[in-house]
C-alpha cells in the first residue's frame, strides 16, 4: 500500500488500482470541529485537482480536491451520521472516497510521507 | 445637532490626538478635485418639529385603510394587530439589536427565532422552518432555485393562479440564471391541467393556494405527479391566516412551502416591510436559504440558541453559496411570532373563522345582483368577481363612495384579457356597514 | 422598645461567595423558557367574537389537524418578551464598533412617523390617487439619494443591501445583454477584501468569480484591473471605502480603465456613511451602487432586518431599471407597474419596496440636512481615526498607523505566542459590557479585527471603550488568558456550543417524548 500527499493536505492511500482519500491530521486540526460532510456519488469520474467532496466545520467550508484522477466506487457514508470521524480518525475511518485510478502516473507527482511532514514543517 | 454628540471643542482635541490639523486631512485620498466643496441642493437640517410637519402632510395626502370600508388584499391584508405587538417590537433591545452573531448577548433575539421557526413549521405542517425571508415573492423565487439544487433540473411551471407579481419576481430571476419558467394562463377558476405539463425535465410545479384569485386549490394530485416525475411541489400562500383553517401544505404533499407572513403582526405600509415564511422537509434543509436557528447548550450546560448551519450562506460559501441573502425580516419576524402567540392556535382558528365568516356574509349579500357573478366555488377570504364593464373604473367609482373595494386583476396583469375582474378581500375588521357599503357602491356603478 | 429593621449594611462588609438559586435567575437576569413550555393549547391573548353560524364554502378542504401551538394571554406574553428582550445588547444600551455594519444611532422620530396611518396603514395596490403622499415619500428620498450620489436613477424596490447588489447586476446583465455581449461577457472581477454577497450575488445570475488581490496598502490596484480585464469581462464589483476602511484613491482610474474595456462598475455601497456629503460616487464614474438605508441613514437593524437597498443607476444602466418606479407628470405621481415596451429587466419584488424604511430614511436626511449629512460623515471618520491613533502602540494595524475612514482595521500578529485569538479577545469585550467588533472580516487580514464606532458616539464613550480595549490588551500580552479563554463569564450565557448546533441541528421544538413506564 502506498500513501501520497498533496500541498492540500489530503492524502491518498493507494491498494492496487483503487486509491483511497481523505484529508490529513494538519488538515483537520485547522478546520476546526468537522459539522457535515458532502460526498459525490458513486459513478462520478473526478480529475485530479478537481472537486472531491466538501467538508464544512461551523466556521468554514473547505472543498477537497482529489490528489488523482479516477471513478468514484464507494463513499464514507457513516461520515453522514458521524462527521466527527474526521477530526477523530482523519488517516483511518474517517477516510472520504475510493476511486479506481485512471492514470496513476499521477502519483509520483505527489509527496511521501517524508517529504509531506518536511512540507510541514514550512507552514 | 441632536443626533451628533461631538462638540467642536471635541472634534478639536481628537483631531489633535490624530495628528491632523484639519478633517479634510482625513479625506486626503479623496481625489481633490472631486471634493464637494459647495452643500448640495439639498434642504439643511431640521427640527424635530420641522421634520414631522413635513412628513405628516405627505401622510395627509394618503387614504388609510381604517379611514374608509376596506376590501384590498392581493397579497398584503388588513388585520387587526393587537396594541402589545407594536409596543414590544419597540422595546430598545429589539429594535436597535444587530444580527445576533454574538450569541451569548443575543439570546433574546435567538429564542424569538426559534419560536417563529416553530410556528411556521406547525402552520405549514412542514418539518422545519427558516428565520424569514423578506417577504413571498422573494421567498418564491427562492424556493425555484432550492428546487433547481435539489433536483439539478432548470425548469419550473408557474400556476395560473400564481399572484402575477410573484411570477414576474420568479421570471425575473430565472431568465438572469438562465432558467426555464413554464407559465400557465390566468387560472381563475382553478381548472388550469398543471399536471399535464410536468415532465421529465421539470424542477419544480409552484402552486398558490389560496390563490390569488382566491380559490382553494387540494394540492395532494399535483404533488403525487410532480414526485412521479422526479419533481418537487412549491406551495405558495400570501394570506398565512388561511393556515388557521384550511388543509395546510405540507399535507397534501408539498415539498417547500413559501408564503407572505404580513397578515400577522405586520402594518400594510404601502407595501414593506413584510416577512417571507419559508418551509421544508428535514432532509432538504442544507439547501434551504437563509438564516436557521437551532438549539444547543452552553459552556454551563444551559440551554441557549445560535445562528446555525452558516456554511450555506454567503459570508462563508461566498460563489458558492446556496443565495446572497445576508438579512432576514428580524423586526417584521418578531412582529410575526409576538401575534402569533397572543393568538395560539384556538384564537388563529377563531380569527380565521372570522374572516371566512365575513367573506361568506359578503358574497351572499352580492348574490343575486345583475352585472355581478362571483367566480369562486370554494374560498378563504378573498374572491373574485366578474362585473360589468371596466374593472379598474368600478374600483374608482367605488373609491369616490368611500369604499375601496378590491383590486381590478387588470392592475397585476394587463394582458391577461381579464379587464373584468375584481379581487376583493374580507377580513375580521369589515363590518356589517362595510359590507352594506360595497353593496351599495357596487350597484351604484353598474 | 427599638424598632429593629434586619441587618444594617457597611461598605466592605463582604458576603461568602455567591450561591446557586433555586430559579437559576440572577435577580434582574431572568432565565425565560419556550412559549411552547408555558404556553396552553387553549389559552389566546386576544379576544375575537365567534361568528354566527354559517354555511362554510371552503370546499371540503378545511383544516382537521392541530396546528399544535400554545397561546398566551396578554400579561404572560408581555413578560415572555420582555425577559427576552434583557438578554440582548442593543445600539441603545452601548456601542456596537461593527464594521461595515455602521450602528448608528436609530432616531425615535423615525419610528413616530413610520407608524402615522398615512403611512402605515396604506396599501400597496390601493388606487393611486389615495397614494400620492406614500409616492411623494418614494420620490423625495429617490431625489435625495441621486442628489448625494450625483447619479440620474435610482431603483428604490430591492429589500435589502444583498437584494439591491443583485439588481445592480442584473442591471448590468441587461445592458450587456442588449448590446449582444450576453455570452461573451459573462465574468466578474472581484477583490479578495469583498463581502460575501458579491461574489454570491454574481454566481446567482450566472457570471463568474475572478479574484483580484490587494495591494499592500489593502487597495485594488488600476494595474491589476488592467491586467484582468478582457473581452469575457462583464463587470467589476468595488466596495468604496473598501473593507479595510480605506478609500479607494485610485478609483477613478479604475473606473476609466474599466469603461474603456466595455466592462460596468458596480460599487457595494455599504460604506457610504463614510463620504456622504464630501464626495459623489457618481464623480468617481460608477454604473451602479446599492446604498443600505439600514446603515448610512440610521434605519433600525431589528435584530437581523428589515433592510432596503435601493440602487443608484448611471445614465449606462438607468433604462434597464426594474419595476416599479415613481414618475413625476406635472402634480401627480404615477407609479409604473409594468414596463410597456421598455429594456427594463423585470421585477425583483412583489409591490414597491420597504416603504416603512423609506419613512424613516427620510425624516433622518431631512433631520440632518445636506449640512448634518456631511458633519456626521466627518464625525464618523474622526472618531474610527481616534480610536485607531489611540490603539495604535499597542494592536497591530496591517497596513500601517495611517488615517483611515469610518472604520479602523486591526489584526492579530500582535496576539502572536500568548495563546489568545481574535475570537478569545472579543468575547473578553463581552464582559466589559460592550459588544465585539467585527471579527475575521476582511479575509485578507489574519485574525481582522474592523472597528467602526460611526459618528453617534460621544468622545466620554469612546474614551471608555478606548480605555477598555487598552486594558484588554495589555492583559493579553501579559498571558492572563483566563480572561480571554473561557470569556464571556458574565452574559446570560457562557459560549455556546455551535459544532454541537450544526452536526445535531434542532431547528424547532418539538414536545418531549413520554417516559417509557418501567416494564415490571
Amino acid at each position: 500500500m502506498t500513501i501520497r500527499y498533496s500541498k492540500d493536505h489530503e492524502y491518498i492511500s493507494v491498494d492496487g488500482d483503487v486509491g483511497t482519500i481523505g484529508i490529513t491530521d494538519y488538515a483537520q486540526n485547522a478546520l476546526g470541529d468537522v459539522v457535515f460532510v458532502e460526498l459525490p456519488s458513486v459513478g462520478k469520474a473526478i480529475t485530479k485537482g478537481g472537486e472531491a467532496a466538501v467538508v464544512e466545520s461551523v466556521k468554514a467550508a473547505s472543498e477537497v480536491f482529489s490528489p488523482a484522477s479516477g471513478t468514484v466506487v464507494e463513499v464514507n457514508s457513516d461520515l453522514e451520521a458521524t462527521p466527527s470521524t474526521v477530526n477523530e480518525d482523519p488517516a483511518g475511518k474517517g477516510w472520504f472516497i475510493k476511486i479506481k485510478l485512471s492514470n496513476p502516473s499521477e502519483l509520483d507527482e505527489l509527496m511521501d510521507d517524508a517529504a509531506y511532514q518536511d512540507f510541514l514543517k514550512t507552514l | 445637532m441632536r443626533y451628533l454628540p461631538l462638540t467642536d471643542v471635541e472634534r478639536g482635541d481628537m483631531l489633535a490626538k490624530v495628528g491632523a490639523a484639519h478633517i479634510d486631512e482625513l479625506f486626503a485620498d479623496v481625489p481633490h478635485e472631486l471634493r464637494l466643496k459647495a452643500p448640495l441642493d439639498l434642504p439643511r437640517r431640521k427640527t424635530e418639529l420641522d421634520v414631522e410637519r413635513a412628513l405628516a402632510r405627505l401622510s395627509n395626502r394618503n387614504l388609510p385603510a381604517a379611514a374608509v370600508s376596506f376590501f384590498v388584499g392581493c397579497g398584503a391584508y388588513k388585520h387587526h394587530i393587537p396594541a402589545t405587538v407594536d409596543h414590544l417590537i419597540q422595546r430598545s433591545e429589539f429594535l436597535t439589536a444587530y444580527t445576533p452573531y454574538q450569541p451569548e448577548i443575543s439570546q433574546g433575539t435567538l429564542q424569538t427565532l426559534f419560536e417563529f421557526q416553530t410556528q411556521v413549521a406547525a402552520l405549514t405542517a412542514m418539518d422545519v422552518a427558516n428565520a424569514s425571508m423578506y417577504d413571498g415573492s422573494t421567498g418564491t423565487a427562492e424556493a425555484v432555485l432550492m428546487a433547481h439544487r435539489i433536483t439539478k433540473r432548470r425548469k419550473a411551471i408557474l400556476s395560473g393562479g400564481l399572484h402575477p407579481q410573484y411570477g414576474d419576481v420568479v421570471r425575473t430571476l430565472s431568465h438572469m440564471a438562465s432558467d426555464d419558467v413554464v407559465s400557465m394562463p390566468a387560472d381563475i377558476r382553478a381548472d388550469e391541467d398543471i399536471i399535464a405539463e410536468i415532465d421529465d425535465a421539470t424542477s419544480c410545479v409552484v402552486v398558490q393556494t389560496p390563490d390569488v384569485f382566491g380559490n382553494l386549490r387540494d394540492l395532494t394530485k399535483i404533488a403525487e405527479a410532480a414526485h412521479a416525475k422526479g419533481a418537487l411541489l412549491i406551495a405558495v400562500f400570501t394570506e398565512v391566516i388561511s393556515l388557521g383553517l384550511i388543509k395546510p401544505p405540507g399535507e397534501m404533499g408539498a415539498d417547500i412551502v413559501v408564503g407572505e407572513g404580513q397578515s400577522i403582526g405586520n402594518a400594510l405600509s404601502f407595501g414593506g416591510p413584510y416577512v417571507g415564511l419559508f418551509a421544508t422537509r428535514s432532509k432538504y434543509v442544507r439547501q434551504m436559504p437563509g438564516r436557521l436557528c437551532g438549539e444547543t447548550v452552553d459552556a454551563d450546560g444551559k440551554r441557549g440558541f445560535v445562528l446555525t448551519l452558516s456554511t450555506r450562506e454567503q459570508h462563508i460559501r461566498r460563489d458558492k453559496a446556496t443565495s446572497n441573502i445576508c438579512t432576514n425580516s428580524g423586526l417584521c419576524c418578531l412582529a410575526f411570532t409576538i401575534h402569533m402567540t397572543l393568538l395560539g392556535q384556538t384564537g388563529l382558528r377563531r380569527l380565521a373563522r372570522a374572516n371566512h365568516a365575513n367573506a361568506v356574509a359578503l358574497a351572499e349579500m352580492l348574490q343575486g345582483i345583475p352585472g355581478v357573478e362571483l367566480l369562486n366555488k370554494a374560498y378563504f377570504n378573498e374572491f373574485t368577481l366578474r362585473v360589468k364593464g371596466n374593472a379598474a373604473a368600478v374600483i374608482e367609482k367605488m373609491a369616490a363612495r368611500d369604499v375601496l373595494g378590491g383590486v381590478p386583476f387588470s392592475r397585476l396583469a394587463p394582458h391577461s384579457g381579464y379587464d373584468d375582474l375584481i379581487i376583493v378581500a374580507n377580513t375580521e375588521v369589515n363590518t356589517d356597514e362595510d359590507r352594506i357599503a360595497f353593496v351599495s357602491a357596487l350597484k351604484g356603478t353598474l | 422598645m427599638l424598632n429593629s429593621q434586619g441587618r444594617p449594611t457597611r461598605a466592605g462588609a463582604a458576603s461568602e461567595k455567591a450561591h446557586e438559586t433555586f430559579t437559576g435567575n440572577h435577580a434582574l437576569q431572568l432565565e425565560e423558557a419556550l412559549i411552547f413550555e408555558t404556553g396552553r393549547l387553549e389559552v389566546t391573548g386576544v379576544d375575537i367574537d365567534e361568528p354566527l353560524p354559517f354555511t362554510s364554502a371552503l370546499g371540503g378542504l378545511e383544516r382537521t389537524s392541530e396546528i399544535g401551538l400554545p397561546g398566551l394571554s396578554e400579561p404572560e406574553t408581555m413578560r415572555h418578551y420582555v425577559r427576552l428582550s434583557q438578554k440582548n445588547y442593543a445600539i441603545d444600551s452601548g456601542i456596537y464598533p461593527l464594521g461595515s455594519c455602521t450602528m448608528k444611532h436609530n432616531p425615535r422620530l423615525n419610528e413616530r412617523l413610520a407608524r402615522l396611518p398615512g403611512f402605515a396603514d396604506v396599501h400597496p395596490l390601493q388606487p393611486q390617487s389615495t397614494a400620492q403622499g406614500a409616492l411623494a415619500v418614494i420620490a423625495d428620498l429617490a431625489h435625495w439619494l441621486m442628489t448625494l450620489t450625483n447619479m440620474p436613477a435610482v431603483a428604490m424596490s430591492p429589500k435589502a443591501g444583498a437584494h439591491g447588489e443583485l439588481c445592480g447586476m442584473m442591471a448590468i446583465k441587461a445592458a450587456i445583454a442588449a448590446k449582444g455581449e450576453g455570452a461573451t461577457r459573462n465574468v466578474v472581477l472581484v477583490p479578495e477584501s469583498a463581502h460575501g454577497t458579491n461574489p454570491a450575488t454574481a454566481a446567482l445570475i450566472g457570471f463568474q468569480v475572478r479574484a483580484i488581490p490587494a495591494r499592500e496598502d489593502g487597495t485594488v490596484d488600476p494595474v491589476q484591473v488592467q491586467a484582468a480585464l478582457g473581452p469575457e469581462v462583464a463587470a467589476i464589483m468595488l466596495t468604496n471605502p473598501n473593507t479595510c476602511g480605506l478609500f479607494e484613491k485610485d478609483i477613478v482610474e479604475i473606473a476609466r480603465v474599466v469603461h474603456d474595456a466595455g466592462a460596468y462598475f458596480y460599487c457595494d455601497g455599504a460604506n457610504f456613511t463614510a463620504i456622504v456629503g464630501k464626495v459623489r460616487p457618481g464623480d468617481l464614474g460608477i454604473d451602479a451602487m446599492h446604498i443600505n438605508l439600514h446603515k448610512t441613514f440610521s434605519t433600525p437593524h431589528g435584530g437581523g432586518g428589515p433592510g432596503a437597498g435601493p440602487v443608484v443607476l448611471s445614465d449606462r444602466l438607468a433604462p434597464f431599471a426594474p419595476v416599479p418606479f415613481v414618475l413625476r407628470e406635472g402634480s401627480w405621481l404615477r407609479l409604473v407597474e409594468h414596463a410597456e415596451g421598455e429594456e427594463s429587466f423585470g421585477r425583483m419584488t412583489a409591490f414597491h419596496g420597504q416603504m416603512g424604511m423609506f419613512v424613516r430614511a427620510l425624516a433622518y436626511m431631512l433631520s440632518h440636512g445636506s449640512d448634518g449629512l456631511k458633519q456626521a460623515s466627518e464625525d464618523a471618520v474622526l472618531n474610527a481615526n481616534y480610536i485607531r491613533a489611540s490603539l495604535a502602540d499597542l494592536m497591530s494595524l496591517p497596513f500601517g498607523n495611517r488615517p483611515c475612514m469610518h472604520e479602523a482595521l486591526f489584526d492579530d500578529v500582535w496576539l502572536k505566542d500568548t495563546g489568545i485569538t481574535t475570537l478569545d479577545f472579543a468575547k473578553a469585550m463581552i464582559d466589559e459590557g460592550y459588544h465585539p467588533m467585527t471579527m475575521y472580516f476582511p479575509l485578507v487580514v489574519h485574525g481582522a479585527m474592523l472597528i467602526e464606532p460611526t459618528e453617534s458616539e460621544s468622545k466620554a464613550s469612546l474614551d471608555l471603550f478606548i480605555a477598555t480595549l487598552r486594558d484588554l490588551a495589555l492583559s493579553a500580552r501579559n498571558g492572563e488568558t483566563e480572561r480571554f479563554t473561557n470569556a464571556p463569564h458574565f452574559a446570560p450565557r457562557r459560549r455556546l456550543d455551535e459544532t454541537r448546533a450544526a452536526r445535531q441541528p434542532i431547528l424547532k421544538w418539538t414536545p418531549p417524548q413520554p417516559v417509557a413506564q418501567a416494564a415490571e
